[in-house]
């Protein structure tokens, strides 16, 4: 791999800046590296290869742009995510060759910060899964060992970033999709909380749980690029109109973790958690502590209830979200089909992989005549009781922290048979998209019985992204380095 | 809550899905595990408990009633399986 690809983002940022680098070096050694890992890692959906160099040579011909924070840099962008005139598919078949006539909001700042965008990062179908193993055109590989899964649903870009393919990626998170696959990738991503970010133009899974969040492979390459994303946005009438703090300069401000309490919640560190993430992620909290941090035992005593309550909710909202797709306007058509109704059905049935049927399915019958008030309602009633066991907790500390995953990584296949054991995997993630709170994966060295990255899970209060990234900043500088993988 | 076959392909009807019959057993045998699983909830009282459906507490947005447009009706038309130019192309309703 060349040197130009292990720098992080904010070190090329300011070469680019400064012009000891081109725009147009930086982007021909990102495709170079894509070139050659994909056949192994395939992390991306579509490249934008020749769009690519002619902006970069556009960008070096006007020269380096103060006023853009991003120039020159080049990114990657979940599938999920409209791009004006570019291939948008959410990795189903649906919408194979479908091109969005609009930007999502996120993606339109990163182009005004100056942003170089090089392609779309493979998911799991419309980001149902953890595994990227439900794309509807290949299964993406964890760049530490091929053998084993890069997380989901945001698995592309987490092993695009990983793999040195691009200086950082944009997942979502609806249940622990950006936090899983930075975990399982070793590197930094954080999930907003609800309303920081605009989600206009993310196409809907859960409308009422997913977030656009960073994917990168340090804390200051993930605060510079939620500064440019996080803001109210008029499209959206979800995101909230409070000022965005400056995260880059709130990384500074702290030179140690004295004052700060972290909440360390039992029913996230008992038993049931792989030895190895144990140790790594209890050596991260002891660094914690040796930086002057207080840690203290607090409860989610609605732990156990997070996955039933996110798995009604999240299926019923899809299977509203998921109703537009009909033939009608855009992707899939069947033509053989005689009337309307029979081009709906078979348009989807055909279009939409067996995860996302399974989903619809579940999500149609809770939200049915007779059982609305059974599923639906009661689980949006313990989603308002699991808020307030957060906040009570978060009364008690500034952050809780926790391993995002039981286990590191795991094989190819292993998981895919049994949908129920597959949902269990987001049992630390899921929580914290029903309670619209802000959650950051870190990773905190590698597991020593499969060498796979390990990742601590942060959880802050709602809109303060800014301690997050300040504890895990210093953290980062005083845990076992993951470093990048060899390919 | 058990969930029958017969369940399953009413819902599948009205979600717009064709599943096969090996599809509706195998989803039945699935869902009836998920579906078990989510009776947990019914161990808390949430007797008193306004619903939460949304994180954030504004729900009512608005904006001035002044008409926009964003797009042409060639960008709209443009992803469209069937179109004559102007409209949609679908097959009949009956």
């Amino acid at each position: 791999m060349s040197e130009l690809t292990q720098l992080t983002l904010s070190e090329v940022r300011a070469k680019l800046a400064d012009k000891s680098l081109s725009a147009r070096e930086v982007t021909e050694a990102a495709l170079a590296r894509i070139e050659a890992t994909e056949p192994k890692v395939q992390a991306l959906l579509s490249v934008q290869a020749e769009e690519a160099r002619t902006l970069a040579a556009a960008l070096d011909a006007a020269g380096p742009d103060a006023s853009k924070p991003l120039w020159g840099v080049p990114l990657v962008i979940k599938d999920v995510l409209a791009t004006k005139d570019v291939p948008t598919t959410c990795a189903s078949k649906i919408l194979e060759g479908f091109k969005p006539v609009y930007d999502a909001t996120s993606v339109a700042k990163l182009k005004e910060a100056g942003a170089i965008l090089l392609g779309k990062a493979n998911m799991d179908e419309f980001a149902m899964g953890s595994t990227t193993e439900n794309s509807a055109y290949f299964a993406t590989k964890n760049p530490w060992d091929l053998s084993r899964v890069p997380g989901g649903s945001s698995g592309g870009s987490g092993a695009c970033v990983a793999a040195g393919q691009c200086y950082g990626a944009l997942g979502t998170d609806t249940g622990g999709s950006i936090r899983l696959p930075a975990s399982f990738c070793g590197i930094v991503g954080i999930k907003p909380t609800y309303g920081r970010v605009s989600r206009f133009g993310m196409i809907a899974y859960g409308s009422s749980l997913d977030q656009i969040g960073p994917m990168t492979r340090t804390v200051e390459d993930t605060a510079r690029l939620l500064q440019i994303i996080a803001g109210h946005d008029e499209r959206d009438s979800t995101s909230v109109n409070t000022p965005v703090p400056d995260y880059v300069a709130a990384l500074s401000q702290r030179g140690d973790l004295k004052g700060l309490t972290i909440g360390l919640p039992e029913e996230y560190w008992s038993k049931g958690l792989s030895p190895e993430v144990e140790e790594t992620c209890t050596a991260a909290i002891r660094a914690a502590e040796g930086l002057g941090a207080k840690t203290v035992p607090v409860r989610l005593k609605l732990s156990e209830y997070a996955i039933a309550t996110y798995y009604i909710i999240a299926v019923a909202e899809a299977s509203s979200n998921l109703a537009r797709f009909d033939g009608v306007r855009y992707g899939h058509r069947d033509k053989t089909a005689e009337s309307l109704i029979e081009m709906y059905v078979k348009s989807r049935t055909q279009g939409f992989g067996e995860e996302v049927q399974r989903r619809i399915i579940l999500g149609t019958y809770v939200l049915s005549s007779g059982y609305y008030d059974a599923y639906y309602r009661k689980a949006a009633q313990v989603r308002r009781l699991i808020r307030q066991d957060f906040e009570t907790a978060l009364s008690q500390c500034d952050l809780i922290a926790g391993p995002v995953c039981p286990t590191t990584a795991f094989r190819v296949g292993e998981m895919s048979a049994d949908p129920l054991q597959m949902y269990l995997m987001d049992i630390f993630t899921i929580s914290t998209n029903l309670a619209g709170l802000p959650g950051m994966s870190l990773p905190v060295g590698l597991g020593r019985k499969t060498g796979m990255p390990v990742g601590l899970q942060l959880t802050g209060r709602a809109f303060d992204e800014a301690t997050m990234l300040q504890v895990a900043g210093l953290l980062e500088k005083n845990v076992s380095a993951t470093g990048m993988p060899t390919l | 809550m058990k969930i029958s076959p017969e369940e399953v392909a009413k819902v599948a009807k009205l979600a717009r899905l064709d599943l096969s019959p090996e599809k509706i057993e195998q989803y039945a045998g699935q869902l009836d595990d998920i579906l078990a699983y989510m009776d947990k909830l019914s161990e808390l009282d949430t007797a008193s408990v306004d619903p939460m459906y949304t994180p954030v507490d504004h729900t009512t947005v608005l904006r001035e009633d002044e008409v926009r447009k964003d797009f042409t009706r060639a960008e709209i038309l443009r992803n469209a399986p069937e179109t004559d130019g102007s409209f949609f192309i679908v097959p009949r309703i009956v």
